[in-house]
């Protein structure tokens, strides 16, 4: 975890009253404390990406949200989709393993 | 090296501005925290920021455009991706509503569920549909349907496909060519094409099952003295014995040489039905005919006296 004056210089090109504004929107979330705003490495990461949508994609703010909340979506099913393939690589038999994934191809062909 | 100018898609009179627009369409498409998992898109984008950071840059890009640096760039610094984040347990920071709910409920399995296996989800959107069979019907010779062989179909719309005829096949076999029907529509698959199967006649073969029958002419020479005919099978010709006083209608078996082996069944037998013929006659054979017959005559003549004497020697006897 880091500050976020350490944040703004890991990030560059991104200012503390921008973060701030992000964390105040709610885009970023990092641990606050009374004494600190502290940044998680996926905290630095996403305000990276904020800064890629909003300098390089040129996406305004009143859409960052709508972005926002749909990659918090996507990813959230990447997340449940990889959580059944564990499970099912982990406690689901030979079979069964392969079954699904034949008919799973079954599906898409 | 990849032009930065093409992997943009601008001239190279193109403004700095232009190409800051360029870039920012393409990223948008290809940036790989928006795409993630795709590999594609991660390497598009590599080469798109490769692209921008030179022609970003006024001085790099008119050292690019002398010719004295090349296209390759350098490689972009490595920074840690959101999505590296996203995708693992930490990514559960910024899941669910409010960030509170993570993990599974009753419904977003059954949606999931659902959805991956394309039953019930009324909510994932029009649903799936499998496009319709299609029938055609396509004649094969008697020996494509016996040794197998691939032919060509025309559709009514002007498709071509490829047709399998496998070895063995019957009359009225229908063979199904999957997803050569109609398209399916919102990602269905699509319906196959039905080809049924007719066999046309052949001029000396007939088919029972495995078994192939075919009648062979022989003269009388060969039918009486035997002799080694060649014989067409399915599959080319092969010398047939046959035996010194042959019947018409013997029937003699060619193990093997009907139809091929297929689908479990053994390769079955070509029957070869002997039919003998007589065909000019030479005088030769007429006159020993001839002969033979006056010969029988007499004999029977003198059977026949033989059998008007013996009456009387049995009243002698008695």
């Amino acid at each position: 975890m880091i500050t976020i004056e350490l944040a703004v210089s890991e990030l560059g090109g991104v200012t503390r009253p921008e973060l701030e504004d992000w964390i105040a929107r709610d885009w970023l979330r990092p641990d606050l404390s009374a004494e600190a705003i502290l940044f998680h490495e996926i905290d630095l990461a996403r305000a990276r990406l904020i800064g890629q949508l909003r300098h390089e994609m040129d996406v305004n703010d009143s859409a960052i949200p709508i972005v926002l909340s749909l990659l918090d979506q996507l990813y959230e099913l990447r997340r449940s989709v990889s959580a059944l393939s564990r499970a099912l690589r982990d406690i689901a038999p030979e079979q069964v393993r392969r079954d699904v994934i034949d008919h799973l191809a079954s599906l898409v062909r | 090296m990849a032009d930065p100018y093409e992997t943009l898609g601008v001239p190279k009179t193109a403004s700095q501005d232009d190409i800051r627009a360029a870039y920012r369409r393409l990223a948008k498409k290809f940036h790989p925290d928006l795409n993630p998992g795709n590999a594609k898109a991660e390497e598009r984008f590599k080469t798109l920021s490769a692209a921008n950071e030179l022609l970003s840059d006024p001085a790099k890009r008119d050292q690019f455009d002398r010719g004295e640096i090349d296209g390759g760039g350098q490689p972009a610094a490595h920074q840690p991706s959101y999505r590296s984040y996203a995708d693992g347990e930490s990514g559960r920071r910024y899941g669910g509503e409010d960030g509170a709910s993570a993990g599974w409920s009753p419904d977003d399995l059954e949606a999931m569920f659902g959805s991956m296996f394309h039953r019930g989800a009324s909510k994932a959107g029009p649903r799936p549909r499998s496009g319709e069979d299609r029938h055609y019907g396509l004649t094969a010779s008697f020996l494509d349907a016996v040794n197998g062989a691939t032919r060509r179909l025309t559709l009514p719309d002007g498709r071509t496909l490829d047709v399998k005829i496998p070895p063995g096949t019957i009359g009225g076999q229908i063979l199904r060519l999957r997803g050569q029907g109609d398209g399916g529509r919102n990602g269905g698959p699509d319906g196959d094409a039905l080809i049924e199967i007719s066999i046309s006649p052949h001029d000396y073969f007939t088919r029972d099952g495995q078994d192939i029958a075919l009648e062979l002419p022989v003269d009388l020479a060969d039918a009486v003295l035997g002799a080694s005919i060649d014989v067409m099978t399915p599959k080319g010709s092969v010398r047939l014995k046959v035996p010194k006083h042959s019947e018409s209608g013997t029937l003699l078996r060619l193990r093997g040489r009907g139809v091929p082996a297929h689908g479990g069944l053994a390769a079955g037998d070509l029957l070869v039905r002997l039919r003998v013929m007589l065909g000019p006659v030479d005088p030769e054979l007429e006159k020993f005919l001839g002969d033979r017959a006056a010969l029988n005559l007499a004999e029977q003549d003198r059977a026949a006296l033989k059998r008007d004497e013996q009456p009387k020697q049995a009243e002698d006897a008695s």
